[in-house]
């Protein structure tokens, strides 16, 4: 089966034939499919900053009319001044967006799709046509949540993590069909997960290359491989838990609201079941991008590759056992707490060896600061404060304080700005060349990079500060406690800061569609890197390779003694190689 | 505004705020240890022409220091945690000489309900007060904690005390304030539209304020 299905795409490889609309609209090859998921997802990723934006100008401006706010009916702004129940809309959505529709399909979406095949030397999934289906349920999924915005009563207003009976009752929610819409909505994108995630799997363990041994996989494919048996384990647990949602929503069962025998924490222990897992699909396949990315602008080996793949195993399993430190506060037995606590304060081992090693591999190195190279460092140094603020909630004791407010909206940024949104602009910069056949501009990608560092850590990290007083999450109006009064011009420094980091996303996004028609033409392995998608020509064709390279070495062998050049491809052949068994299962 | 936390106004609030500091510190370490390494790194390897990074896959003494040194830190905070923790929060925390109030929380407000003069809950002298939570200073309090509709969660800063109201649920959370004056409770939950406005007035009193008010509120004169 296998074999026939690599024999077609060496076919296509040689003389493509297809329609436009076959090769670049319902598409089979990963490699369009990974850059469908990256437009789509770019765009709600802007979607969610402009979610962002409004909430920041209510916060630091209440109850005055927003600049272009006019534009909105009256039921979300009337004359411009936003509404309660509008910016838990915004609150809701901006949460809902970033990590379902940005964050997560530009880590999976784009890059398990488009590296996977390249670097374990594979000629395309193992499943092209379930790959396409991943995408369209996951783009179908984002048009729902959308739609949400343009039904009576608006989008759903319980928040991202959706807290049963406030989700399960329109009556007390206020929102009816966007709180729906939101359930059907993760229905299709867990369909989308889980088909990729299938697929990832099937296709890292049965289709690499000769020589392509475990532990000669580059670090972001273990990364994404791990990352897949999370979403194909967590994932149906949020399907099951959003239908069982959407009954309680519309045929009158009551799964979660305590008036007829349901339990309220019920949803909290399958939300965050899923939920904990997902905040490791959120970062993991970050952490192995960047392992690539600073091995390569270091020329070094990574330091200590086997710790950093047991180290992404242990996050990924301890990921499953940590789940109730959501739920400190809820009322679940405090003994199940100090459970919790210990196996949360535990991840920080993992994460504190993957922080050290990417630290010892630019020891001694001889570093070259391109663009992705300075977001992979800031992706450490940004990780590590929002890694280190994590033990403060995971100490019950000071999570007592500092739950469920702005503390903890600064530590969820530190993570997934400072540590996702870092590794992915280093990602998105690093892979171009190999998606487009273009490099994107150096200078305003360093122009970029340092106004975002600047004004993102302006934004989020007075949060902290915020957090310490006692500010509490997702308030529309923080001046109506008095002890929150004179935090006001804080408020309105981090508003400036996110309106001024927002400004700057538009360089990227220049740079981005620039370089798309004008850029610099990409040589075939501009940063003289030795992954096996650098035998390729840029872009590459359906089917990647005619035959699919031998692999002799491991991915991280720069500066090796054994060649004058400081890197030493997995595909080159010097005399001393000897040609591998081929890979077992591999069938091309 | 201040940078620090705010007013200790419990018996727990300095213990909590210790092991804040003490967390601070020992992250605070780590994170001078990483982001000057990283500086150092940066500027002393950066690349120069005709120079060759040092080629080593690691090193296993280096691993073994770094994993151990965390490791050991995080069970001993585990453990100091947990100390805390059972003591504040644990199921048998609650000293048996506290006083009994009811809180009811709803969409978007609190009511209180207060054992009148005889001390016990759930007699005919029990009376309702309608966000506003009177309490004697150096006595400790439980709060019998429920809700109407959906989550709201019970916080006030100055305690450092934090519990979830959940409906069909019947949580008891304890303080001892340590400071007469006026404070805030807020909800922490996001409970709905007006969650921003689901605030409610601690008022700490004296023990003879404390009954002064009782006197008073029983008869029907509390403000409600």
């Amino acid at each position: 089966m296998t074999t026939v299905a690599a024999t077609s795409h060496v076919a296509h490889a040689h003389h493509d034939d297809r329609s436009f609309v076959r090769k670049y609209i319902f598409s089979t090859d990963h490699k369009i499919i990974g850059i469908q998921f990256l437009f789509v997802s770019l765009f709600f990723l802007l979607v969610g900053g402009l979610l962002a934006m409004q909430m920041r100008w209510q916060l630091a401006f209440p109850g005055k009319p927003m600049p272009g706010g006019g534009i909105l009916p009256d039921t979300m702004a009337p004359g411009g001044v936003l509404l309660p129940e509008y910016y838990i809309q915004l609150v809701t959505m901006h949460g809902t967006f970033m990590v379902f529709f940005a964050i997560m399909p530009l880590l999976v979406g784009v890059y398990a799709n488009f590296l996977i095949p390249l670097k374990i030397g594979a000629h395309d999934m193992a499943f092209p046509r379930i790959n396409m289906a991943s995408f369209w349920s996951a783009l179908l999924a984002g048009l729902i949540m959308l739609a949400g915005f343009f039904v009576p009563d608006g989008a759903p207003r319980a928040g991202w993590t959706s807290y049963a009976p406030l989700s399960a009752r329109p009556d007390l929610s206020g929102a009816s069909y966007g709180q729906m819409l939101w359930c059907i909505s993760l229905v299709f994108l867990g369909l989308s997960s889980i088909l990729g995630s299938l697929n990832y799997i099937t296709t890292i363990i049965n289709n690499r290359a000769p020589g392509m041994t475990w532990f000669r996989m580059p670090l972001s494919v273990w990364a994404l491989f791990i990352t897949a048996i999370l979403g194909l384990l967590a994932l149906p647990v949020l399907s099951g838990a959003v239908i069982m949602l959407l009954f309680d929503q519309t045929i009158g069962t009551h799964f979660f609201d305590p008036v007829a025998g349901g339990q309220a924490l019920l949803w909290q222990h399958l939300f965050w079941f899923f939920g904990h897992p997902e905040v490791y699909i959120l970062i993991l396949p970050a952490m192995g991008m960047v392992s690539d990315i600073i091995a390569n602008g270091s020329r070094k080996p990574i330091f200590g590759y086997h710790s950093m793949v047991f180290a992404i195993v242990a996050i990924a399993f301890l990921g499953w056992i940590v789940w109730g430190h959501h739920m400190f506060m809820s009322g679940m037995n405090p003994t199940l707490g100090s459970s919790f606590m210990v196996s949360t304060l535990i991840i920080a081992v993992p994460s504190a060896i993957k922080t050290f090693n990417w630290m010892g591999t630019m020891w001694r190195g001889n570093l070259r600061f391109h663009v992705p190279m300075l977001n992979a460092v800031a992706f450490v140094a940004m990780f590590v404060i929002g890694g280190l603020s994590g033990i403060f909630m995971a100490a019950t004791p000071v999570d007592m304080f500092i739950h469920d407010t702005a503390f903890i909206v600064a530590h969820l940024h530190y993570v997934l700005f400072g540590g996702s949104l870092f590794a992915l602009f280093g990602a998105i910069t690093y892979w171009y060349p190999k998606m487009f056949g273009k490099l994107m501009s150096e200078r305003w990608g360093k122009v970029h990079f340092w106004l975002t560092f600047l004004f993102y850590n302006c934004t989020f990290f007075p949060m902290h500060i915020l957090g310490m007083a006692g500010e509490m999450r997702r308030i529309y109006d923080p001046s109506q406690y008095t002890f929150l009064q004179p935090y006001q011009p804080m408020r309105v420094f981090i508003t400036v800061s996110a309106y001024l980091l927002f400004a700057t996303q538009l360089i990227f996004f220049v740079n981005f569609w620039w370089s798309l028609f004008k850029g610099k033409k990409a040589p075939q392995n501009p940063w003289e890197d030795n992954g096996l998608e650098w035998s390729l020509p840029a872009p590459a064709p359906h089917g990647n390779w005619e035959t699919v390279p031998t692999v002799y070495r491991g991915p991280y062998e720069f500066s090796s003694p054994q060649v004058p050049e400081d890197y030493l491809p997995q595909y080159r052949k010097l005399p001393t190689d000897r040609e591998p068994a081929r890979a077992p299962v591999a069938g091309h | 505004m201040h940078w620090w936390l705010p007013l200790k106004g419990s018996t727990f609030a300095g213990e909590i705020d210790g092991l804040f500091l003490a967390i601070l510190i020992i992250t605070g370490i780590a994170f001078v240890i990483v982001e000057l390494g990283l500086l150092w790194f940066v500027v002393k390897y950066r690349a120069r022409p005709g120079r060759k990074a040092y080629y080593t896959h690691g090193s296993t003494r280096a691993e073994v220091i770094w994993t151990a040194i965390p490791a050991v830190t995080m069970v001993a905070l585990g453990l100091i945690s947990n100390h805390y923790w059972v003591k504040i929060k644990g199921r048998n925390s609650v000293p048996p000489n506290a006083y009994p109030i009811a809180i009811h929380a709803k969409q978007f407000e609190w009511q209180v309900t207060y054992p009148g003069p005889d001390g016990r809950l759930g007699t005919a002298d029990d009376f309702e007060v309608r966000n506003q939570l009177h309490v004697p200073v150096g006595r400790p309090v439980v709060i019998h904690l429920t809700s109407e509709d959906v989550i709201h969660s019970f916080f006030v800063p100055v305690f450092r005390v934090k519990q979830d109201a959940v409906p069909g649920m019947n949580i008891n959370v304890w303080f001892q304030a340590t400071v007469p004056g006026t404070y805030e409770l807020g909800c922490a939950e996001l409970c709905g539209l007006g969650h921003y406005r689901m605030r409610a007035q601690v008022f700490v009193h004296t023990q003879e304020e404390f009954d002064a008010w009782m006197k008073q509120a029983a008869k029907g004169g509390a403000t409600s």
